[in-house]
C-alpha cells in the first residue's frame, strides 16, 4: 500500500517514527508548498533510509556536491570548493572523497562527519515543514556514486523534536523575516571589540536596511532557524535593531492595510485641548 | 459630527479596561466574561472577550472613542478589525510581570503592521512593588529610543491623561 499524504494530516516527525518502527528501506520525497510573504514556495526534498536507519538527505534545490558540503563544513575553503565543483563536476562523491582523502585535503573521518552533519541539517530543516505532499517510494536508493552515512532515527526525531521547540519561540520571538536590520544609531556600539562567531560576522556583513532577513538567510545559505537563531541573538546583545524595509510600508499581496484617517490638525489639537480640561 | 478612535491593546491583565474606565465620560461599554481558564483565573476574575468602548467628547462636532482590544490570544481575530481606521493607539504593559513582556512586545508588532499610526507604550502598574521602571522596560521590550516609553498607572486618571496627551502630541509631530 503506498505511503502518500499530506503534511497537515502527518507530520514529518511522524513519517521518520514510522519509519524507524517499520524498519522501512527506500526514500521519503516531500513536496513543499509553505507560502511566504512573497509568495509560494515550492521545494521538494529527499530522504533515503535503509532498514529503517537515515542514510542520505538532499534538497533538489540546493547544491549537494560534496565539495559544496566539505566547504560548508569548514573543510574546504570557498575557492577550493569552487575550484573542485568545476574541475570534478562531472565525477561522482566517492570518486572525488578518495581524490581528496589521497590528495591530503580532508580525511575520511572530515568526509563522514560532513556528509552526515549535512543530512542532518536538511532533516532538521525538514522537520520545520507544515505544509506539503509526501509519498514513501519503497526501495529507492540514492545514486550509486553518493555517500551514505547511517544515522539512527531516534536521536534525529529527539533532536528535531527540541529544535522545532526553540524554533518555535525563536518565531515568537522574530515573526517576520522580511523585516530588515541595522545597526543603532547609540554612539559607543562598535563591532570591534565583540567576539562574533563567523557566521555571525557573515549576518552582520550584509546588514542595511534593504536588506531583508530572508535575503540576507538566502545569501549566506542559511536555514530559518540558523537566521533566526543569529539574529535574535545580535537583538538581545543590543548590536542590531529591526527596520521596516520600504517595501513593507504597503502591506504585500496586494493587499492594503487600513487607511489612515484623513483628519485635520486642528481636530488633534481640539482633543489635546479637551484631555487636558479634563 | 466627526469622530476619531484610538486603540488600547496590550497583554492580558495588562490594564486596558481600567485605563478606558479612568478616563471615559460614559460608563465603559465592556463585555468582560467569567475567565474559563483555572491559570489566568489565578490573575483575575473576569477578561474581555470582545472590547471596551469609552468616549470623550470634545463637542457638538467632535467624539473621541476609545477602544480597548481582548488580551487574550484566542481573541486577536478582532485587532484587526479594532484597528481599522484608528488614530493612534497605546500598548499597556504590566510592568510587574515580566513573564508577558514578550507579548506585549508581539502585539506591538502586530498593530505595527496592521497601520503606520503613530504609538505609545504605557508602563502600567507603576504603583506596584515589583513594576520595572521604565527605563529597564524600554531595554527588555527592546522600544526604540523615538518611540515614547511612559509610566503609568491606570487607575489614575492624571496618568491615564498624560499618556493620551502624549499620544496625541505624538501625532500633531507626525502631521507636522
Amino acid at each position: 500500500m503506498a505511503l502518500k499524504g499530506d503534511l497537515k494530516d502527518f507530520s514529518t516527525t511522524q513519517l521518520l517514527n514510522l519509519i524507524n518502527l517499520a524498519r522501512k528501506t527506500g526514500t521519503l520525497i516531500i513536496e513543499s508548498s509553505d507560502a511566504d510573504e512573497e509568495g509560494n514556495r515550492e521545494e521538494l526534498a529527499q530522504m533515503a533510509f535503509r532498514e529503517g536507519k537515515l542514510i542520505h538527505a538532499s534538497m533538489v534545490e540546493e547544491d549537494g556536491h560534496l565539495a559544496n558540503i566539505l566547504h560548508k563544513a569548514g573543510k574546504l575553503t570557498e575557492a577550493q570548493a569552487k575550484l573542485i565543483s568545476e574541475k570534478a563536476a562531472s565525477m561522482g562523491d566517492k570518486e572525488l572523497g578518495l581524490l581528496l582523502i589521497n590528495a591530503g585535503y580532508v580525511t575520511r573521518d572530515d568526509i563522514l562527519q560532513s556528509v552526515k552533519q549535512h543530512t542532518l541539517d536538511v532533516v532538521y530543516n525538514l522537520l520545520t515543514w507544515n505544509e506539503g505532499h509526501f509519498r514513501f517510494e519503497d526501495g529507492m536508493m540514492p545514486p550509486d556514486d553518493r555517500i551514505t552515512v547511517p544515522i539512527d532515527l531516534e536521536n534525529v526525531i529527539l533532536e528535531g523534536t527540541r529544535r522545532l521547540r526553540e524554533l518555535e519561540q525563536l518565531q515568537e520571538e522574530l515573526p517576520n523575516l522580511d523585516f530588515a536590520l541595522k545597526f543603532p544609531d547609540r554612539p559607543g556600539t562598535s563591532l570591534r571589540d565583540i567576539n562574533l562567531s563567523v557566521d555571525e560576522w557573515r549576518v552582520v556583513s550584509f546588514i542595511n536596511p534593504k536588506n531583508s532577513i530572508r535575503q540576507i538567510a538566502k545569501a549566506n545559505n542559511m536555514s530559518e532557524m540558523e537566521i533566526r537563531r543569529i539574529v535574535y541573538g545580535l537583538l538581545q546583545a543590543g548590536l542590531v535593531e529591526l527596520v521596516r524595509p520600504p517595501s513593507m510600508v504597503q502591506p504585500l499581496n496586494g493587499r492594503r492595510g487600513p487607511e489612515r484617517p484623513k483628519i485635520k490638525k486642528t481636530v488633534v489639537t481640539r482633543l489635546i485641548d479637551r484631555i487636558r480640561s479634563l | 459630527m466627526q469622530t476619531v478612535k484610538m486603540v488600547i491593546t496590550g497583554p492580558f491583565n495588562s490594564g486596558k479596561t481600567e485605563f478606558i474606565r479612568s478616563i471615559s465620560e460614559i460608563d465603559v461599554v465592556t463585555t468582560d466574561r467569567e475567565i474559563t481558564t483555572s491559570a489566568e483565573r489565578n490573575v483575575k476574575e473576569a477578561t474581555t472577550v470582545a472590547m471596551d468602548f469609552g468616549r470623550i467628547t470634545v463637542d457638538d462636532d467632535l467624539v473621541l472613542y476609545l477602544f480597548g482590544t481582548p488580551g487574550q490570544r484566542r481573541f486577536d481575530f478582532m485587532w484587526e478589525i479594532l484597528s481599522e481606521g484608528m488614530l493612534g493607539f497605546v500598548v499597556m504593559v504590566d510592568s510587574a510581570r515580566p513573564e508577558t513582556f514578550r507579548e506585549a512586545k508581539s502585539i506591538l508588532e502586530t498593530f505595527r503592521a496592521y497601520a503606520p499610526t503613530p504609538y505609545v507604550v504605557a508602563a502600567n502598574k507603576q504603583d506596584h512593588p515589583d513594576a520595572w521602571s521604565p527605563e529597564d522596560l524600554r531595554i527588555a521590550l527592546r522600544i526604540e529610543d523615538d518611540v515614547k516609553l511612559l509610566p503609568c498607572v491606570a487607575i489614575d486618571k492624571e496618568s491615564v491623561k498624560q499618556v493620551l496627551l502624549e499620544l496625541l502630541y505624538s501625532i500633531l509631530e507626525e502631521m507636522e
